[in-house]
């Protein structure tokens, strides 16, 4: 071999090591908690890397408690709430900032840009009144207020962005044939903004359902609890005896869908974030 | 060219004048802003104010609206016995310290690796997008269940690192990652390293891919050694995309919250000021301490972000 | 009958001045077309019309009305964009009854009038199709009909075949001339294009850095420029000019150029003052040549072959050369040196600001009229 021609093959081998690498750095823990949730509890204390005869009795007992189903529904009702919520209010108010000009715009996009950086525990104790005052402390709708205040700067972000996109003349042409601001917004730039809004929708469920610090303060009983803070406060006998199994099928089970959504939808995604941050 | 000429004084007039055509568009923009509008005000812009307040009482969790105006005694208090107040609670400074640290090797070694790991998914090869699909993976993990799945991984006794470093001969007895007080911040600093390098790479990857090629071209041309290129090109371009990355990081992590309330509990040597706050506010129930702890949290995270946004306009003037 | 009247109309954005002092009168049924370079306010003065950017000072009547305050909707203005701009998740069908569904047209007579528009555009084969599904011609068509559906009185184009390719072009052209006499709607049209401006317009509006420059039939433009930019801007090749200065003024005016030579010309100039600053202008076509003698006359600079004609240029010691348009087999070649023969009646005479000198009533003077030799071969 040539002494160019092995060089070469040293650097793809080093090429593809590196890969290797950072697949196995990425992937390996979800795995890995895949392996502990097919694991018996007898065999729990075994360190094994590969899944030798699955056991599913930790699924069985996950999905046989009341309150873990309970929360998984809370975390979709208010998830999808979030995600319907921001999406309406930040379209419109979208439609305003990326397609009028008018005096004021750069101060609330500024304002938004500033809502979106604050620390949530700044709100914590405002917030908590706020939600006590309307009497929704320990409900859902706590929960879907409190969220629309990371995911609304969010979404107002970058569906102003994808709204400049669109062709200028598309609306003019809709003013010429005598639509409103609202019918041109619905009828004429929404459908052309579907692929954004699922962008946007997904990034924001994915915030949405991944949320704790609100959830674990404005909900108190089991039945009112989000799937983090459940399985946050999966306890057993004493602290060093967490029954780790039944921790990791909940993991996987809270993670497993979020996963192939981001798989499917991997390009949107990567263009939303970049969209909001890179363009901002 | 009368096209550019400036305005005769007795021209003003014209600037100002609007149609009633366009003041419908403006008075339609503002319509559709108001719901939003008043959900931030709602959620976030009275809830900060009222936060401001409540740092300035007693008042206790158990009911807000009995609260007495107390001054700045939450911040700083002399009384006969001496100082107190958050600000020399050692506690406090303990949580400055630590969230410091945290931010600052996490944040830095988020970049690194994060821009490290974007050069080598900027390279073409055949299974690229199934790679950047996979690595999206510890993103879209919760952070409870990263750091769940993370302090099952880093268990002293059964913990599949601490077996991995024993049977590799770099150390000879399990270490008690997230127990030992030495350890824990780095078992923090992990975990959220391992969930955000993706966010990074992703931002890195897309400035990568909008970086001008002839520049490429002509130093390949050139012969100039691809590590030159790196940082004599690749580097300087890239700083801005960069800069955006870092400051999104560092706000993030100036807030950090979970990982630590999950992986370390209230353990002081990883407390963060979130988690301190939290602690006043919620557990103590004392709101008029923790808003002042949270107050004096937004304020830095208000400081970093107005010189980040004063900067970023700074940077919008020169290139224009 | 006025169907649009514009009455100093003036537009700003920012600190600069976009147009000023624009006053217009078009008829009922007139093809209008607005053109200049880029940058002259054409375009905007379209939209002002349209109502898509609104007056800041002066009047737009239309029928006699006041339209400055009006919607788009409410003037009864149809206007086909540069890039089309059709509603792409749309059929072709939706496209062009979007603007009748809007108005609350009853169904049936929705119906019945895209149809017809469909027909009048010979869309109707297509009117399920989206427009990803249409060629560049047929989405430019549908355009044309979405702005016609609401049956307006004035149909206004933004440069509309602009992204065509030349060949569809011409097509479109012959299209929308055949249209306007079928519809017999006012239009108003605004191009770059000279050629465009020259074979639709019933009335040209020459338009430069805000201002109106001329208004008048393709003819009168070509023929009586009344300044040196209209001179310049219509016609290809380009008007030659000549620096030249006026000799003796009065009623007919005695001017010296370098390359003619002392001329007596039926132009006014009797309020100038003698040694005024002048230029002439030539077109190609106007120009003939004739082998000169020795080393007199102008150098061939340049041969261009186009097929059906040549284009001869000469080396006048000016920046530019002079361009001549010849039969093909004249047999110019570069080196040549030739003599310039042209019609007296075809000279422009343009004042130092541009503006062109009043024409006398043309009196019967000697055709033909050769440079002095003299004074034309040395340079």
């Amino acid at each position: 071999m040539s002494p160019r021609l092995l060089k070469k093959t040293l650097l793809r081998l080093g090429f593809w090591c590196l890969i290797g690498i950072l697949l196995v750095y990425a992937v390996f823990p979800f795995y890995y908690a895949i392996v502990t949730s097919l694991k018996p509890s007898s065999a729990l204390f075994q360190v094994s890397y590969w899944i030798d005869n699955p056991d599913f009795s930790n699924y069985a007992a996950v999905l046989n408690q009341a309150s873990f189903l309970r929360a998984i529904g809370n975390s979709l009702v208010v998830a999808l709430c979030v995600v319907t919520l921001a999406l309406f209010l930040s379209l419109t108010a979208a439609y305003a900032l990326g397609r009028v000009k008018f005096r004021g715009r750069g101060p609330v996009l500024m304002m938004v840009l500033g809502v979106s950086m604050f620390p949530q525990v700044a709100v914590l104790s405002g917030l908590f009144e706020v939600i006590r005052a309307l009497g929704l402390y320990n409900t859902s709708w706590a929960l879907i207020l409190s969220y629309t205040i990371f995911t609304l700067p969010f979404t107002v972000w970058v569906l102003t962005t994808f709204m400049g996109q669109l062709p200028h003349e598309l609306e003019e042409a809709a003013i010429m044939d005598g639509a409103s601001p609202w019918v041109t917004l619905t009828r004429v730039l929404l459908p052309l903004l579907w692929p954004a809004l699922v962008t946007t929708g997904l990034l924001a469920f994915i915030a949405a359902w991944n949320e704790f610090l609100f959830a674990l303060t404005f909900t108190l009983t089991d039945s009112q609890r989000t799937v983090p803070v459940a399985i946050a406060l999966i306890s057993g006998g004493s602290p060093h005896e967490l029954p780790w199994g039944l921790l990791m099928a909940a993991s996987v089970l809270v993670t497993v869908p979020l996963v192939i959504l981001v798989l499917i939808f991997q390009r949107r995604i990567v263009s939303g974030l970049t969209a909001g941050a890179l363009k901002g | 060219m009368s096209v550019s000429t400036t305005l005769a004084p007795d021209d003003e007039y014209l600037l100002t004048r609007e149609t009633p055509v366009q003041r419908r568009r403006v008075r339609a923009a503002w319509l559709f802003l108001t719901p939003m509008l008043l959900c931030l005000a709602l959620v976030a812009a009275w809830p900060l104010l009222r936060t401001f307040w409540f740092s300035l009482t007693d008042a206790s969790l158990a009911d807000t609206g009995d609260a007495s105006f107390v001054g700045l005694s939450n911040y700083l208090f002399h009384s006969g016995a001496g100082w107190s107040g958050i600000l020399v609670d050692p506690q406090w400074w303990n949580a400055v310290r630590n969230t410091l640290h945290f931010t600052v090797v996490s944040v830095g070694l988020e970049i690194v690796l994060g821009l490290l790991v974007a050069l080598l998914l900027n390279v073409k090869f055949t299974g690229r997008a199934l790679v950047r699909a996979l690595i999206l993976i510890p993103w879209a993990i919760p952070t409870i269940v990263s750091a769940k799945i993370w302090s099952w991984m880093l268990n002293d006794q059964f913990g599949i690192i601490n077996h991995m470093m024993l049977s590799l001969g770099l150390i000879d007895a399990p270490l008690a990652w997230t127990a030992d007080a030495d350890l824990s911040m780095w078992a923090v600093i992990i975990v959220d390293v391992w969930k955000t390098v993706p966010f990074v790479t992703l931002l890195m990857l897309a400035a990568l891919q909008m970086l001008p090629s002839d520049c490429y071209e002509a130093a390949r041309v050139d012969g100039i050694h691809p590590v030159k290129v790196f940082w004599r090109v690749t580097l300087p371009l890239l700083m801005p995309a960069l800069l955006v990355a870092a400051i999104f990081r560092i706000l993030d992590s100036l807030r950090v919250f979970d990982v630590i309330y999950v992986l370390t509990s209230n353990s002081s040597s990883t407390m963060s000021m979130s988690v301190y706050a939290r602690q006043h506010l919620v557990e103590f129930q004392d709101v008029g301490y923790g808003s002042a702890a949270s107050t004096l949290l937004f304020l830095v995270v208000a400081v970093i972000a107005m010189a980040y946004l004063y900067l970023g306009r700074r940077q919008l003037e020169v290139r224009s | 009958m006025i169907k649009l009247k514009l009455d100093n109309v003036n537009k700003q954005l920012g600190g600069a001045r976009i147009l000023r002092d624009v006053s217009l009168e078009i008829s009922a049924g007139e093809f209008v077309v607005f053109v200049g370079p880029s940058g002259c306010g054409k375009s905007t003065l379209l939209r002002l019309i349209a109502g898509l950017d609104s007056i800041c000072g002066g009047d737009l009547l239309i029928d006699g009305r006041r339209v400055n305050d009006l919607e788009p909707r409410e003037r009864g203005v149809g206007m086909v964009f540069q890039s089309y701009a059709l509603y792409p998740h749309m059929s072709v069908y939706d496209n062009i009854g979007f603007g009748l569904k809007l108005a609350k047209t009853e169904k049936t007579s929705l119906r019945e009038r895209v149809l017809k528009t469909a027909q009048i555009l010979q869309l109707d084969k297509l009117l399920q199709r989206k427009p990803r599904e249409l060629s560049g011609g047929q989405r430019q068509r549908v355009a044309m009909g979405r702005a016609m559906a609401r049956e307006p009185d004035i149909l206004l184009f933004d440069e509309p075949l602009s992204n065509l390719d030349a060949s569809l072009r011409v097509q479109m052209r012959n299209e929308i001339a055949r249209l306007h006499g079928r519809l017999g709607s006012t239009m108003i049209y605004v191009t770059h294009d000279q050629v465009e401006a020259m074979t639709l317009a019933d009335k040209i509006v020459v338009l430069n850095g805000g201002r109106i420059e001329q208004v008048g039939s393709p003819r009168e433009l070509y023929e009586r420029p009344a300044s040196r930019f209209v001179a310049g801007f219509l016609g290809s090749p380009r008007m030659n000019f000549l620096a030249a200065f006026l000799h003796a003024p009065g009623e007919t005016s005695q001017v010296e150029s370098l390359v003619l030579g002392r001329t007596t010309l039926p132009v006014d100039s009797s309020d100038l003052a003698a040694n005024t600053q002048l230029s002439l202008g030539i077109r190609p076509e106007h120009l003939s040549l004739k082998a000169a003698q020795g080393t007199t006359g102008l150098v061939v600079s340049g041969v261009e072959y186009l097929g059906s004609e040549t284009y001869v240029h000469l080396d006048t010691g000016q920046d530019e050369p002079m361009v001549c348009r010849c039969e093909v087999n004249a047999g110019w070649r570069i080196g040549d040196r030739v003599e310039l023969q042209l019609d007296i009646d075809n000279l422009h005479v343009f004042d130092a600001h541009g503006t062109a000198l009043k024409r006398r009533a043309i009196e019967s003077l000697p055709a033909g009229v050769a440079p002095h030799p003299a004074s034309a071969g040395v340079l």
